[in-house]
């Protein structure tokens, strides 16, 4: 399979999850492993350009796929733009579901680079948040959906009074 | 959280599939059902028959009288492609709400027929939309109705020597419309189905002539409503009659209580649900 535009090869055990692969055997330990049961997406990944749960796949599935991890989207330095709007907006807390989200957010985009608060919010329906009540998840979305439009993205809601 | 060890073919045709299967084999397609009951080591089967990289399987295809959904076709395909939206709006929008945006990329329709979860949201649009499940065995392929299909909870009526290899569903004709609600474990329409319904009309000259509806999350299993759908027959499907025919809901229906409501709660519900579903049924219709 191809990992973030890196080809790989590796034997595993029918058994071994794709998450545990990245992560383990490929040391990309920036997809996490949350709830293990399909339901918190912290494990999301990109499976030939599709949102995925990581955790609920078995690394043989995946085999020749091109996958792409939350490590394979900033470009050198620069960060991805829902990277950058997680960041600008305060997307996260303690972060844990952060890598997962960030992979649902571009997956959401790719498809619709214009999207309503309901469409961010049903688009990430599939990532659970602990910290953030997801309130500055769906601006740190609409901040990224802004700038690959090319568009100024919407004020914070700090400066924008109550 | 590792299932137990097990045997693992990815096999390139159906023949070599149907030659794989076993007594302790299990055929997995998407695997979102499969996997977390693995990881739970609730069912651990001894050979996995992966038949996702078959060929053929992927689409959904309009064999004249019938649309053709095939073993591979993922829920986000089923919930958005013009052919389903047209001819089974019902198993559209139960498949759109299946899951969440990633077990729809991967989990497929004929994986969560075969996985016959007690409330699953396709059932229920299958058995509304008059499906007939087609399975294959090395002895051949025969033809099995969506309201035989269900046997009960995790129970279908395949056998371990057969596959699903795709569903059949009659094509909508002028005067038919159907649709799928329901309410989620998660609240709105997240998670699993607390109780949902899916309806199937056929309206002529301003009264409804056929009727079939079916409701999930509720009993032992996805099941028709007939009492529901005969009770619609020969009305003018006003909401007083939808509201009548729907107080048949569970008629016949071992109820039953579980994490998210009593047997009371969720007999309201497949009222309500009933009611809805014939109703935008009726506004489906073209």
């Amino acid at each position: 399979m191809t990992i973030n535009g890196r080809a790989v090869t590796a034997e595993v055990e029918p058994r071994t999850l794709l998450v545990h692969f990245i992560r383990e055997q490929m040391r990309l330990t920036g997809t996490h492993v949350g709830c293990e049961t399909g339901y918190c997406g912290a494990c999301t990944v990109h499976l030939d350009g599709k949102a995925i749960k990581s955790c609920t796949m078995f690394a043989v599935q995946a085999e020749g796929a091109d996958i792409t991890t939350i490590e394979g989207v900033a470009d050198g330095e620069n960060l991805h733009p829902v990277q950058e709007g997680f960041w600008e907006r305060h997307g996260l807390q303690c972060g844990f579901c952060t890598p997962g989200m960030i992979m649902s957010a571009i997956a959401l985009l790719e498809e619709n680079d214009r999207p309503s608060e309901t469409e961010i919010r049903h688009g990430i329906e599939g990532n659970l948040c602990r910290c953030t009540g997801y309130h500055n998840i769906v601006r740190a979305v609409e901040y990224a959906a802004a700038k690959i439009r090319g568009d100024e993205p919407p004020p914070p809601d700090w400066e924008r009074g109550s | 959280m590792y299932p137990r060890q097990f045997d693992y073919t990815a096999p390139a045709s159906i023949e070599e599939a149907l030659s794989a299967l076993g007594e302790d084999a299990k055929v997995m397609a998407g695997g979102m059902s499969l996997i977390p009951l693995m990881k739970l080591r609730l069912f651990s089967p001894g050979l996995v028959v992966d038949i996702g990289r078959i060929p053929g399987l992927e689409g959904i295809e309009d064999t004249g009288d019938h649309i053709e959904i095939g073993a591979l076709v993922r829920h986000a395909t089923t919930a958005s492609h013009p052919l389903i939206a047209e001819n089974a709006q019902a198993l559209a929008t139960a498949a759109s709400l299946t899951g969440d945006v990633q077990v729809r990329n991967r989990g497929t329709t004929c994986g969560a027929l075969a996985h016959s979860d007690v409330a699953a949201d396709q059932p229920a649009g299958a058995l509304a939309c008059g499906a007939v499940m087609v399975a294959r065995s090395s002895n051949g392929t025969r033809e099995i109705a969506a309201g035989d299909f269900f046997v009960d909870s995790l129970t279908s009526a395949l056998e371990p020597n057969e596959i699903l290899t795709s569903i059949r569903i009659p094509k909508t004709t002028p005067g038919e419309g159907s649709a799928y609600d329901k309410l989620g474990c998660r609240g709105g329409h997240s998670d699993y189905a607390v109780a949902g319904a899916a309806a199937w009309v056929r309206r002529s000259n301003g009264s409804i002539t056929d009727a079939r509806v079916a409701i999930t999350g509720v009993g032992t299993k996805p099941q028709l409503a007939e009492a529901v759908g005969q009770a619609l027959v020969g009305t003018d499907g006003s909401d007083a009659a939808i509201a009548a025919a729907a107080e048949k809901a569970v008629e016949g229906v071992t109820v039953l209580e579980d994490l998210f409501g009593s047997e009371e709660y969720k007999t309201h519900l497949a009222k309500v649900y009933v009611r809805r579903a014939v109703k935008a049924a009726l506004t489906n219709v073209y």
